[in-house]
């Protein structure tokens, strides 16, 4: 709640911050989503109907409504990344973490996610884990990026 | 043998993106100054004259679009938005400005706000470009200290500020209608043209919408002259264009050039040819809502007049290389799953449309040889209605790779 209050004392009221004030809501959220509770603090913010956000939040591909993990694999599918090889991307983390694009691991740590084109084609077949990207793929660099991820998570515990 | 002739990217990956001083020591802020010594009329003709076309895509003439930006009395509010929301697939040359040289693009949107007077300037960038985003913002907070923004910029009666806005991840948001309806804050659905955004635009207001890349040419046009800017380029297409090339080439990546070079050129010369070494069996020029070019045409030179004539577009300057060992046919499935997915929903031949030509588009997989093209045929059908009906340029893409792709390579799709 302090955090909600933090974001928005960075805004004005303006409806045009809608957009950008639930990116903040959502990325200081620790399961990277958008609460209903903080889709009303941002219609009261901006004083619109709950409706709208709710509406503009649906729309969205990059806001979700539903808990994810801490880490955000967006796997790139446009037509570049997907004749380089991002199907077999797919296929290798889902053998890795056991879980289908739209899914998230049990221990909260890993969602997978398909994407369409991130602007990343030059280095093709790419992906990006939350803010970073990676690119030019292969089975064992994907492998060993996870397992990096896995050992800073375990490091931190 | 073909070289690079960089001026939009000439000091990308010379100077620090973090640090105005490297630019203004290159040069930056100057074209500022000598835009703000003339008239904005004055500033606005210079643009027409140097016949800059759009590089987002659609290819209008900048200095026309300024032209109706700036109209009607001096007390109407109007908006400058860079259009940085670059999703087309194939196309990340934007990033490439906004990352190398942020200062660019903010000397180039000031010059445009001045040209038009405006006082507010946007940037609406795509969500996922974050290191293009920090950079900017780095880059207006300096701007603003140094007082190349705010009230009175560099101590004239001119005041110009600007703000981030950052998309959320929707194709459709390129489109600039669309992406004003996203940056007041609502759903991207398209409204319908017209009326353009030079009458009617951000909040009802004149806007000028213009790409990255057409911004940070005004600088150049701006300090060296129409003349200057005549001598690269073609006559029609004057200038240089950022190409971003991807795919089966050995050297992928962004790289700016004479508009008018020479497709095989640009593929061999620059990108290092294909990855196996054999010639290309197509290529995708535009991003997905491009259109395919076989080999035998790798001698067409890359301007609007030449690419018109064969039917071809340069769009955003996507070049995506397809290699001989590739298959067409999920390539083209890929492409129409990718207009399905951003497909608003808002009108019903794009909603419904989408959806069909590429449930119907994966039947050709499992089809007879000969039954492949009648169902190409019918996609081609289909997706043109879809282009006379629909509302923005969504449902009016999908026609122009099956089209192409009907006209070059059937024989392909037929025995692949």
């Amino acid at each position: 709640m302090l955090d909600q209050q933090k974001i928005f004392a960075g805004f004005s009221r303006d409806k045009s911050n809608l957009l950008p004030i639930l990116h903040a809501l959502q990325d200081c959220h620790p399961h990277n989503y958008l609460t209903e509770e903080s889709l009303r603090a941002a219609a009261r913010f901006l004083g619109v109907n709950l409706s709208w956000v709710y509406g503009v939040a649906g729309y969205y591909s990059m806001f979700s409504l539903k808990p994810r993990g801490r880490y955000i694999i967006r796997v790139c599918n446009s037509p570049v990344c997907s004749m380089m090889g991002s199907s077999g991307i797919i296929d290798i983390l889902t053998g890795i973490l056991g879980i289908k694009p739209g899914e998230t691991t049990p221990d909260g740590l890993f969602t997978v996610e398909e994407a369409e084109c991130l602007g990343i084609c030059d280095v093709a077949p790419a992906l990006m884990i939350n803010r970073n990207v990676y690119g030019n793929l292969t089975r064992k660099s994907l492998k060993a990026l996870i397992e990096e991820l896995r050992k800073k998570q375990h490091g931190q515990k | 043998m073909i070289r690079e002739k960089r001026i939009l990217l000439k000091n990308s990956g010379v100077i620090d993106p973090f640090s105005i001083d490297d630019y203004i020591d290159a040069g930056g802020y100057r074209a500022l100054a000598l835009a703000l010594a003339r008239t904005p009329g004055q500033v606005v003709e210079e643009v027409i004259a140097s016949g800059l076309r759009g590089r987002g895509g659609a290819g209008f003439p900048t200095g026309t679009k300024k032209q109706a930006a700036a109209r009607n009395d001096g007390k109407t509010i109007r908006y400058v938005v860079c259009n940085a929301d670059e999703g087309e697939p194939g196309t990340f040359k934007d990033k490439a400005i906004m990352e190398s040289n942020p200062h660019l693009l903010i000397e180039g949107m000031i010059i445009a706000g001045y040209g038009i007077g405006a006082d507010i300037g946007y940037i609406y960038i795509r969500g996922e470009y974050y290191d293009c985003i920090t950079r900017l913002q780095h880059a207006i907070d300096q701007a603003r200290e140094r007082g190349y923004l705010g009230d009175a910029i560099t101590g004239r009666g001119f005041s110009f500020n600007m703000e981030i806005r950052p998309g959320a991840g929707s194709y459709l948001c390129g489109e600039e209608l669309t992406l004003l309806e996203s940056l007041e804050g609502k759903r991207g659905y398209p409204r319908i043209k017209p009326p353009f955004p030079a009458e009617k635009g951000l909040w009802g207001m004149p806007t000028l919408v213009n790409n990255v890349e057409t911004l940070a040419s005004l600088p150049g046009i701006v300090e060296y002259g129409s003349s200057w800017f005549r001598s690269s380029g073609t006559e029609r297409t004057p200038g240089t264009k950022i190409f971003s090339v991807c795919g089966d080439v050995k050297r992928p990546g962004c790289y700016e050039v004479d508009a008018g070079i020479i497709l095989e050129d640009l593929i061999n010369d620059l990108a290092g040819g294909t990855n196996n070494g054999k010639p290309w069996k197509a290529a995708l020029l535009g991003g997905a809502a491009g259109t395919f070019v076989p080999y035998a045409c790798r001698d067409l030179s890359l301007c609007y007049e030449r690419l018109k004539e064969n039917c071809a577009i340069l769009g955003s300057g996507a070049v995506i290389v397809i290699g001989s060992e590739r298959k067409l046919i999920p390539f083209i499935q890929n492409i129409l799953k990718f207009f399905r997915h951003e497909s608003c929903g808002k009108c019903v031949p794009c909603r419904i449309g989408t959806k069909f030509i590429y449930e119907r588009s994966l039947e050709i997989t499992g089809a007879r040889h000969d039954e492949r093209l009648d169902v190409l045929d019918e996609l081609v059908c289909h997706a043109r209605q879809m282009a006379q009906s629909s509302l923005c340029p969504l449902g009016q893409s999908p026609i122009l790779p099956l089209e192409t792709l009907q006209r070059h390579f059937n024989e392909t799709i037929a025995t692949e």
